[in-house]
């Protein structure tokens, strides 16, 4: 099952010089462009592993770029992805945020019914892969 | 880059409109009225124009290459003008469409290499990713290398800077800069330099009366200008201080001309007994230049026992 999370998540994967263009945008419009990357990849999991710190002096996406390629290098099997924050007053949040990088194999998430007092039941999602324990969940 | 999303095969290229077109005129203009003297550095520059220009013409028409090398090294006593001929070359390379951003980044030894295990990689990589669609000035490029020490981390440096200089020529120029003996030294005990760069340019020392003009230039700059016998004295004193120790050409002019000012506030505000017009307040005589310790002999009578007012 092919996580569907952030932009771009129905296009076919990035191309680097996708993300390149990408990135440029956030940079022109002056966002804080950073790399993260996880292995937990439940939609509620919004803190993800930071790759370096944010790149606030870059002036040109290759740099971008460069990073990504570097994170994958040490972690191709996980799933990387890229923000970009804007500081400016009001938003102080998160403009941007797409996947790079997915493992190859996404085994998807499994329904979890939990029989609660009074025949309630609540349910709940889990992530097939994070049954195993960090850093065993992708090949 | 893909080339082949292009519209409908180029079979003629104007050159002229192309020149025309991506302003390097104005860019070999400016570096023509800016800069006195150093006619070899110009000649090199328009020629490395040209063949940026012809090699982008090449490319429309399909005759293309890859991205040329363009990696310089910049070569030339202290004060030649090195820095300021680098920030035009961003701009010239910005302007062909070589650099995407066409900024300058300058760094030295200390903002590379670390001072721990493992702190160099990082500090390199940021340096890098900053000056990625730009130009990276490395200024006395032979400090990375210190031979005398086995574990210096600046072979690390430049084991990064190499693999990058290669792998991402699109992104990035690097230009290094440094004394012209030993910039010899340190291409000779890295021969991976050598290689990777294809433009040397060697900036020549200026010449006095060049330097004489540079004075005049940086004064009018500020509105200030020198009358006729201050004139002569800063001639006197360019001779005069060139056969002295650490000369450094148009570096030693300007901070001259600083102390002068200097000299010629300090005696304004002293003389002055009623209110002075522009011309005064923007000329400077010859007793705000002779005032110089440089014609008494330079730094060392300065530092003896009995020190006088400050020069």
């Amino acid at each position: 099952m092919k996580l569907r999370q952030g932009q771009f998540s129905f296009l076919p994967d990035l191309t680097d010089d996708d993300i390149r263009v990408q990135a440029q945008y956030a940079i022109d419009n002056g966002w804080a462009v950073s790399v993260e990357y996880t292995d937990d990849p439940h939609p509620r999991n919004t803190y993800w592993e930071m790759w370096g710190h944010p790149m606030f002096d870059n002036r040109d996406a290759a740099a971008v770029v460069f990073e990504v390629n570097e994170c994958r290098k040490e972690h191709g099997g996980k799933y990387i992805r890229v923000i970009a924050f804007d500081a400016s007053p009001g938003w102080e949040s998160m403009r941007m945020g797409f996947i790079v990088n997915r493992p190859a194999q996404e085994p998807g998430f499994r329904l979890v019914r939990q029989e609660g007092a009074g025949r309630v039941v609540r349910y709940t999602i889990e992530s097939y892969a994070a049954r195993e324990p960090e850093g065993a969940r992708y090949a | 880059m893909s080339k082949d999303t292009g519209p409908a095969p180029v079979t003629h290229v104007d050159l002229t409109a192309s020149f025309e077109e991506s302003g390097v005129r104005d860019v070999l203009r400016e570096l023509d009225e800016a800069l006195i003297g150093l006619a070899p550095v110009k000649s090199r520059i328009r020629e490395t124009a040209a063949l940026l220009l012809v090699d982008k013409a090449r490319q429309q028409m399909g005759l293309a290459t890859g991205t040329p090398t363009l990696h310089m090294s910049f070569t030339g006593n202290p004060g030649t003008g090195k820095t300021t001929v680098a920030l035009k070359m961003a701009d010239l390379l910005h302007r062909l469409g070589y650099v995407r951003k066409g900024h300058l980044v300058t760094v030295t030894r200390d903002d590379l290499v670390g001072q721990y295990i493992g702190h160099t990689a990082p500090k390199t990589k940021e340096v890098l990713k900053k000056a990625m669609g730009g130009v990276l000035f490395l200024d006395e490029a032979y400090y990375l290398y210190r031979p005398e020490n086995e574990r210096d981390y600046g072979q690390e440096a430049i084991e990064i800077l190499l693999q990058v200089m290669e792998n991402n020529r699109d992104d990035l120029v690097v230009i290094l800069a440094g004394y012209p003996d030993r910039m010899d030294r340190f291409f000779a005990s890295n021969p991976g330099f050598r290689s990777r760069i294809a433009h040397h340019i060697e900036f020549p020392d200026y010449s006095d009366a060049e330097l004489l003009q540079i004075s005049e230039t940086m004064l009018a700059q500020q509105s200030y200008a020198l009358d006729p016998q201050a004139r002569a004295a800063m001639a006197e004193y360019i001779t005069t201080r060139r056969a002295q120790p650490h000369f450094a050409n148009a570096r030693s002019v300007r901070n001259a001309l600083d102390r002068a000012r200097l000299r010629q506030a300090n005696r304004l505000f002293n003389e002055a007994k009623g209110p002075i017009d522009a011309a005064t307040l923007s000329t400077i005589t010859e007793a705000d230049i002779r005032a110089s310790r440089v014609f008494r002999g330079g730094l060392d009578v300065e530092r003896g026992p009995q020190r006088t007012a400050a020069a």
